[in-house]
Order: structure tokens, then sequence, then C-alpha cells
């Protein structure tokens, strides 16, 4: 393994830089995009603050739909739709149109789940200091909420890692292209376990890190 | 000088002033007629849809509160005292009525309105809810950032408060490092912080055992007695409304239907009517005056 490791030293960095530009582009969409809209969704769940049931429908039935496609087949239906974006449908910024679509529906029902679990008097209390609807999200929901969705990210993250290992059909690349291209279609097993080794590290790491962050902003 | 100064002097002299009329108000209190109505709830109801049909949790109620006065309203649960508390600062809107607090309408205002008004009514709660995230002097914070004071005036008045209720060593703690008592006096601090004419306790000693509750009841008779603070405060014990109340009203299914206000030392009812907690208030009056 270590000679296949020195010999495809070169692709293979070139296949984690990959990896990373899709996986690091889909966290920005679920931290920009994911998390007002996990916000939305639970103010206008039933018995929330801005109890809403068509918007709470729209917004659900998005959602969705979005999880529900088999990932390979919505790569392929929003082939229209990343060539608008991007200009083209093959290459890495390509792969990253569809992931960064699932990121922000995958990290959205995160973000409803960890705001369920503030307890309503934080609400209540928020509210009868006079604040504001961004004064109650910034400084009651998502700092009591934070650990949960620290570790939402996180598993996340991982979802991406393991998303972005089917965009070789699009030309996306990334670790999963390398294994498939390289150890898989060429039989070279030594290789694809080389690149299976590099995916658990990478796992590991994310999983690590996002736990541990998680438990230090627990004070509670 | 620097503006920020010259701010921060006016501001202390206003205080000031303010403390003093409130010394005033406070006199008031015990030479009883005098004081003007800081809260004055009109008619107000409220009902709530449940799976078994409509649940009336407040019925027509009216009270008038004087400025200085410490409102007690009593009553078993589910007899909607919660609720009409809940009512004062529009947490829970009333279905009908109206809602006054300090000559504003609360209930004809516009939401950018109401939560400047929210601003000057402080509120503490069972569960005393604070944000557990964070330490005991953010939480103090929390209010002053979001009335827009500047951050200078923001810490002063941060360890004033946190002075005032006795916890100036805990401030760089957590609250899951404190005690129930301590809880509440950060929830306190953090209701005083904006200097509020009027403060809501709901059951704020309903968790804690009778010596800190003793500790928490005198926390907020010395807020009315040195700031002139009107306190209204819904509990179930008995004990609370007798030590501390100068006004007390008993509340069942929804509608006051007894009310008491000190007068030379004992409770003295207001009308001809007759409830379960009479005699539980007016047998003991005499020696409740603590």
């Amino acid at each position: 393994m270590f000679e296949s490791a020195i010999q495809y030293q070169a692709q293979m960095w070139q296949a984690i830089g990959e990896t990373f530009v899709m996986v690091g582009m889909s966290v920005g969409a679920a931290l920009l995009l994911g998390l007002p809209l996990g916000t939305l969704l639970f103010f206008y769940r039933k018995g929330q603050l801005y109890e809403n049931r068509f918007l709470s429908l729209v917004l659900n039935s998005i959602v969705n739909i979005v999880r529900s496609f088999p990932f390979l087949l919505l790569v392929v239906a929003l082939i229209p739709v990343t060539r608008f974006i991007v200009g083209t449908a093959i290459g890495t910024m390509a792969a990253t149109v569809p992931l960064c679509i699932v990121a922000i529906a995958y990290y959205s029902r995160l973000v409803e789940q960890s705001l369920l679990e503030v307890p309503k008097g934080t609400i209540e209390a928020a509210l009868s200091m006079g604040a504001s609807k961004l004064g109650l999200v910034f400084k009651f929901l998502y700092v009591e909420a934070r650990s949960g969705l620290v570790l939402g990210l996180t598993t996340s993250t991982i979802s991406f890692i393991s998303f972005s290992t089917v965009m070789g059909v699009v030309g996306g690349g990334g670790v999963g292209d390398f294994a498939i291209r390289y150890g898989y279609q060429r039989f070279e097993t030594e290789v694809m376990a080389y690149a299976i080794v590099v995916m658990i590290v990478l796992v590991q790491l994310v999983q690590f890190t996002g736990g541990t962050l998680s438990r230090l902003l627990d004070k509670r | 000088m620097p503006y920020y100064l010259k701010r921060f002097l006016i501001k202390q002299f206003l205080n000031n002033c303010n403390t003093i009329i409130g010394q005033n108000r406070g006199s008031l209190q015990s030479g009883q007629e005098g004081g003007f109505g800081i809260l004055e709830l009109s008619r107000v109801s409220k009902s709530f849809k449940l799976k078994a049909g409509i649940y009336q949790a407040v019925d027509d109620v009216s009270i008038e509160v004087k400025a200085g006065a410490i409102y007690g309203i009593i009553g078993a649960s589910g007899a909607g005292k919660s609720t009409l508390l809940r009512m004062i600062n529009l947490l829970e809107v009333p279905d009908s009525g109206t809602v006054t607090v300090d000559g504003h309408i609360l209930t004809e205002m516009s939401d950018k309105r109401l939560r400047k008004e929210r601003q000057k009514i402080g509120m503490i709660f069972q569960q005393f809810n604070l944000v557990y995230n964070v330490t005991v002097s953010r939480n103090v914070a929390i209010p002053l950032e979001l009335a827009g004071l500047p951050k200078r005036e923001r810490i002063n008045r941060v360890q004033e408060c946190l002075d005032f209720v006795g916890l100036t060593d805990k401030a760089e703690q957590y609250p899951a490092q404190l005690s129930g008592g301590q809880r509440q006096r950060v929830a306190i601090a953090r209701a005083l912080a904006n200097n509020p004419k009027l403060l809501l306790c709901d059951e704020p000693t309903s968790s804690l055992d009778p010596v800190t509750t003793a500790d928490i009841l005198n926390v907020l008779r010395h807020i009315n007695e040195s700031f002139g603070v009107t306190v209204v405060i819904v509990t179930h014990e008995m004990d609370v409304v007798k030590t501390l109340c100068s006004h007390i009203s008993v509340m069942e299914s929804g509608k006051i239907i007894d009310s008491f206000s000190r007068e030379d030392g004992g409770f003295q009812p207001a009308a001809v009517s007759s409830g379960s907690y009479r005699d539980q208030i007016l047998g003991k009056a005499g020696e409740a005056h603590v």
C-alpha cells in the first residue's frame, strides 16, 4: 500500500483537494442557507412562535422532495440548473451545485431539530425583554442550541463527504472518484484500500473536531 | 468631556431622581390612597382551544395596580393567574379588553412599540429561563444589548445589577454552576437591568426551598422599597402573598373572586364577597407584616 501511496501521491493530493472544494462549498451553503431555512421551518411549525400552516407546508414539501431523490438522480436532474449557474455541467465546480442543494435541505432539518430542543421558557424570556426577531434568533435560540447545531453540521459534513464520492459521474473528481477509477476499474485493490483509508481519516477528523467543539460550547 | 461620560452622568442623575421619586411612591403605599395606577387591566378575557372544547382561562377580569404596590394574585393551579400575568406584557394576547401600563395602551400598539414597552417591564419565571450557554454577566447584559445601550454603560449597569442581588463574585460563572436561589437572583438582576417600572413575577419561588424563598422575597421587597418598582406576583403559596404583598387578589376559574389591601398592618377585604382563601388571609394577617 505504501508503494501505491507514493506512486499516486500527486493524483491523491489533487483528489483530496477536489473533495475539500466540494465538501467546503456544501458546508458553506448549509450554514448560509440551510441555517436560515431550518430556522424558518422551526418558526412556522405548529405550536411555535410564527405558526403558519401554508408556509410550513411549502417549505417542508421542498425539503422533503430534495431529500427523497436518490442522490445520483438529483445530480442528473439538476444538470440544466448547474449549467445555468456555473456555465458547464462537468467538473468540480459543477458538482458542487447539486451537493449544495442537498446540503441546504439536509442541514435545515437538523437545525429545526436542534431549535426544538430549546426550552419554550427561554423564548418567552426573550419576548418579555422586548427582543426583536433577529435578537431572539441570535441572542437566544442559536446560543442555546449551538452545541446541537455544531453536532448537526458535523453529521452533515460527513454525509457530504459520502455524497461527494459519486460526483465522478459529472467529472467532479474527489477521493471517492479516485478510488473507483484507479482502484476499482483498474483492479488495483491496494489503491482502493489506500483511498478508503484516506476517507476514514477524513471522517474521523471531522467527527472528532465537531464532537470536541460541541462539547466545549455546551455550558448547560 | 467625552460624550459617553456625559451620557453616563446624566443617566446616573436621572436614575437618582427616579429612585427618589420611587421612595416617595413607596411611602405613599403605606399612606394608602395615594399613588397613580401604573397598570390597568380592563375587562380582559382569554380562552384556549383544547381538544375537549374551549377553555376560558381568564374571564372578564379588571384590575388596577397603583404605582409602588406589591400586588399578589393567588389561586389554585389552573385558576388562570399565570395567563392573567402574561397578558400584562402581552406574552398572551387577550381575546378582548385592554391592557394599560404607565398610560400606554399596550393592546393597541404596533409590534415595534410593544417591544420598546416590554423593555420597561421586567419579568421573572418559576424556571428562571436564563440563557445557560453564557455567563451570569452576559445574561444580565442581554436586555441592555436589546435596548441598544452602548458597551461602556452596559458593563457598568451589569455590575450595578449584580451588586444589587449580591452576585458580584459569580459574574463570570455559568448558570449551571449556581444554585436555584442564585439563578433566580440572576433572573432578577436581568429583569432589573433596564430600570423597569413594573416587575412581573410568575411563581418566582415555587421551585425553591423555604429558606431560599424567604431570601428571594427579601430581594423583591428591597427592589420595591429602594427603586419604587411596582411588583405583580402570581403564586399559589399563601406565605408569599402574606409576607410580601400590599394588595391581594384571589383567583378562581378565571375570575377574581376576592381582594384585600393591607391597611395598618392587617388585610382588609375590599368588598362584601367571600372565598375559600378569606380565612387564611384574614386569620393571621396581623402577624404577617414582617
